[in-house]
């Protein structure tokens, strides 16, 4: 069991939890991810790690309530518990001292590539950070990700706060201003990743970018979240789930992400009516 | 001299009624049975059944227990040798080991030492008087500390095995839950998962503490296990890693590798969705390619979650099919079809991304290849497409490399297997010994509790001579 040392409403159904896990938090590195459960019934459900404290033992996660799995996991509180946590799972990023990193994050996206850009600003690499959410109460990780960075710029689909538009249209303004960084980061939703590849394949500059496939055990043995990278099969979860991100078919991979929908409907409408109906709030 | 009685059949459910369930297909000997069963084995002084048995179980001695009546001491004399007589009793290739070497079956047919086993555990379990712990557990003495890495099979065998030498054992699992392969990989309806948790608490009453959800390598690694005392680790972690076939389509929806089939089913009882969180999707028609065991266990449990038609695709005949004779059978009176000497070349899609036909080509066998096969070569210009929309590949896995990378100087084989003394399951890094299916590629569960017990007493000598040598 691990409890929940801490609960904050990062945005409107985006949530974070610092977790008791002290083995976890003890080998994570920047790239890493674990896998919960919630209880007896649940399913296993892959997240990032958004950040550690050996000292304290505690693991750092962020979510987005988007299914029932997730809308759940929101309904627990302070001093609760989840019923299993198993990592780090994944292969971390290397992460080296470069002269400039770009961090493009969409949505909740910002939450993994967080300890990315703090990993690069601690060696002393200029991090430029493109934050982009929905709306201006959707950006989270304002103040965290403003630490680590030397630049922060944002972008909102509305226009309610900073750049008006996609967080890849600030990117290619930057690339298209003569900045050539040595990586761009891209971690956000598949659509957002591959826009923000098309860009950055424009001007020729090395992008990773973090996928987040649908899978069971996290550790090799199903192969539910394989893509295709440079014409070959791999499993994100062992092989990624970093990856080159002009090598990602994100086709395929998009269509894959579609496979339980039906599935994954049923449930939340059977949540919400269980939810609605008996205004208990969780089993 | 009593006329000679004719083997046993075990019970099963009609196939009509067992595609609608995933209660358990073979219902086991009633005392009486089982009695008149056991009392068939005429005690030949060579026992050869017993050199059948890759652990060794005192075979005669139980079954002649079972035809006296002291089943609960039957179930005991096979736990002497046999943490997991239950889960053995249903899922051994008996066939071709016990009973293949039954001296009744050079002119009839073999005693059903099988099903004996399982009636003497289920009856011990299930009975007041089978109380659960074994009395002959070892006195704690404290011998040395060892890591157990996976808790399938191996894992398991060779943890009780240390704990009845006294051992104080660990047994770490990646997944939240234990069995390895018997829970994630086997069906309820073949294994309930009941006894499989029965079976491991008998393990943990011996003394074996269990973690789960520890990905050693991840977790912890070899490096701090030794770091925190333990004398030795056993590497058990299986062939997990599915092979695919490797033919274009084969990322579609509606493609599963039967690992993730059968671990969305079996493990997150997704049979149960939406009682279960986890999803699974199956089509009307589904093609299992491959003919083993786990292609079966595929095949079945897509019936039981209402697939009009399942067809196992195998590109060799009849004869050469790897699964239990008692698996096919199963299968084909549930309504799986068989069509062999087929081999698919590519996965159809529609526009939207998920299956909907494979493409395959007939094969006919030609010489024998290494493995003693015949080979299948293709017939040039036999193409042909199959309507599908679920395909499930089930060719195959390789020993999951996760742990076995995170290793230095660990020896490994050409399919990524760790190489060990087969004498003593000892690998290239002092003090790590590894046995089952990382060893070996995917086989049996008997198999692997074998090269479980070999490693426990391999393990027993290393820690043994070191502590002779530190004085």
């Amino acid at each position: 069991m691990h409890r929940i040392i801490k609960k904050e409403e990062l945005a409107p159904r985006i949530k974070l939890f610092v977790v008791e896990a002290p083995e976890i938090a003890s080998h994570a590195r920047p790239g890493h991810f674990f896998v919960l459960r919630l209880h007896d019934r649940g399913e296993r459900i892959p997240l990032t790690i958004a950040d550690s404290d050996p000292g304290a033992g505690t693991i750092t996660m962020v979510f987005q309530e988007v299914g029932k799995s997730t809308y759940e996991l929101g309904t627990l509180e302070e001093g609760e518990s989840i019923l299993d946590l198993v990592g780090p799972l994944g292969t971390p990023r290397e992460i080296r001292r470069l002269d400039t990193v770009v961090c493009v994050a969409g949505g909740v996206g910002v939450a993994p590539i967080y300890p990315e850009a703090k990993a690069f600003h601690e060696l002393g690499t200029r991090v430029i950070s493109l934050v982009g959410a929905q709306t201006k109460d959707m950006l989270i990780f304002k103040d965290r990700m403003e630490a680590v960075s030397d630049e922060v710029h944002y972008a909102t689909d509305d226009g309610s706060f900073g750049y008006h538009g996609f967080v890849t249209g600030l990117l290619h303004d930057l690339l298209a201003g003569g900045l050539r960084p040595d990586e761009v980061v891209a971690i956000g939703p598949l659509p957002m990743m591959r826009a923000a590849c098309k860009v950055t394949a424009e001007f020729g500059v090395k992008t990773v970018v973090s996928l987040n496939a649908i899978m069971v055990d996290g550790t090799g043995m199903c192969g539910s979240c394989r893509v295709t990278v440079d014409g070959k099969t791999m499993f994100s979860c062992v092989e990624g789930p970093a990856f080159d991100g002009h090598k990602v078919d994100f086709g395929e991979l998009m269509a894959r992400q579609t496979r339980f929908l039906t599935e994954e409907k049923l449930a939340m409408e059977r949540y919400k009516a269980h939810v609605e109906g008996c205004k208990c709030r969780r089993e | 001299m009593p006329a000679r009685v004719d083997r046993h059949l075990m019970p099963k459910q009609d196939p009509q009624e067992r595609i609608r369930n995933f209660d358990e297909v073979a219902l086991g000997y009633s005392p009486d049975t089982a009695v008149e069963e056991a009392k068939r084995c005429i005690g030949c002084p060579k026992r050869p059944c017993v050199a059948g048995c890759p652990v060794e179980v005192d075979i005669p001695s139980f079954v002649k227990l079972i035809a006296e009546g002291r089943f609960v001491e039957a179930a005991r004399k096979v736990k002497e040798k046999n943490s997991l007589p239950a889960i053995c009793g249903r899922v051994c290739p008996q066939e071709t080991q016990c009973e293949q070497r039954c001296t009744l079956g050079k002119k009839g047919k073999p005693v059903a030492i099988g099903a004996l086993e399982r009636f003497a555990a289920d009856y011990e379990r299930t009975s007041s008087e089978g109380a659960k712990n074994d009395p002959k557990v070892a006195a704690r003495v404290s011998a040395g500390r060892v890591a157990v890495v996976g808790s399938g099979p191996a894992g398991l065998t060779c943890a009780a095995d240390l704990a009845r030498m006294g051992y104080k054992v660990v047994l770490f699992e990646s997944l939240h839950s234990t069995g390895g392969v018997l829970r994630y990989g086997i069906p309820e309806f073949r294994l309930p998962k009941a006894i499989v948790d029965e079976e491991v608490n008998y393990v943990k009453s011996l003394g074996v503490e269990i973690r789960a959800n520890t990905l050693v390598g991840k977790t912890v690694t070899l490096d701090e296990l030794f770091r925190d005392g333990f004398d030795a680790v056993f590497l058990g972690t299986g062939a997990g890693l599915p092979h695919f076939l490797g033919i274009p389509g084969e990322n579609l929806n509606g493609v599963y590798s039967a690992n993730e089939f059968l671990t969305r089913s079996n493990l997150m009882k997704a049979y149960l969705f939406p009682e279960y969180d986890t999803p699974i999707w199956v089509g009307k028609r589904v093609a299992v390619v491959g003919a083993g065991n786990v292609a079966m266990d595929a095949a079945r449990t897509a019936l039981r979650l209402g697939a009009e038609k399942v067809t196992i695709v195998y590109r060799r005949s009849r004869a050469e099919m790897p699964a239990r004779l008692e698996e096919i059978e199963n299968a084909e009176e549930e309504g799986v079809e068989l069509m062999l000497l087929t081999n698919p070349i590519r996965v159809l899609g529609d526009e939207r991304g998920w299956v909907r036909g494979m493409e395959c080509i007939r094969m006919e066998l030609g010489e024998p290849d290494e493995s003693g096969r015949r080979r299948p070569v293709p017939v040039q210009g036999s193409e042909f497409v199959i309507d599908i929309d679920t395909m499930i590949s089930a060719v195959g896995t390789d020993p999951n490399p996760l742990l076995v990378r995170s290793v230095p100087g660990l020896k490994i084989g050409r399919h990524g297997n760790v190489i060990v003394n087969e004498e003593t399951g000892e690998t290239s890094v002092p003090g790590v010994f590894a046995g089952g299916d990382i060893v070996t590629g995917s086989a049996t569960v008997i198999a692997a509790m074998g090269a479980g017990k070999i490693a426990a007493r391999g393990i027993d000598e290393y820690i043994r001579a070191k502590r002779e040598r530190s004085g």
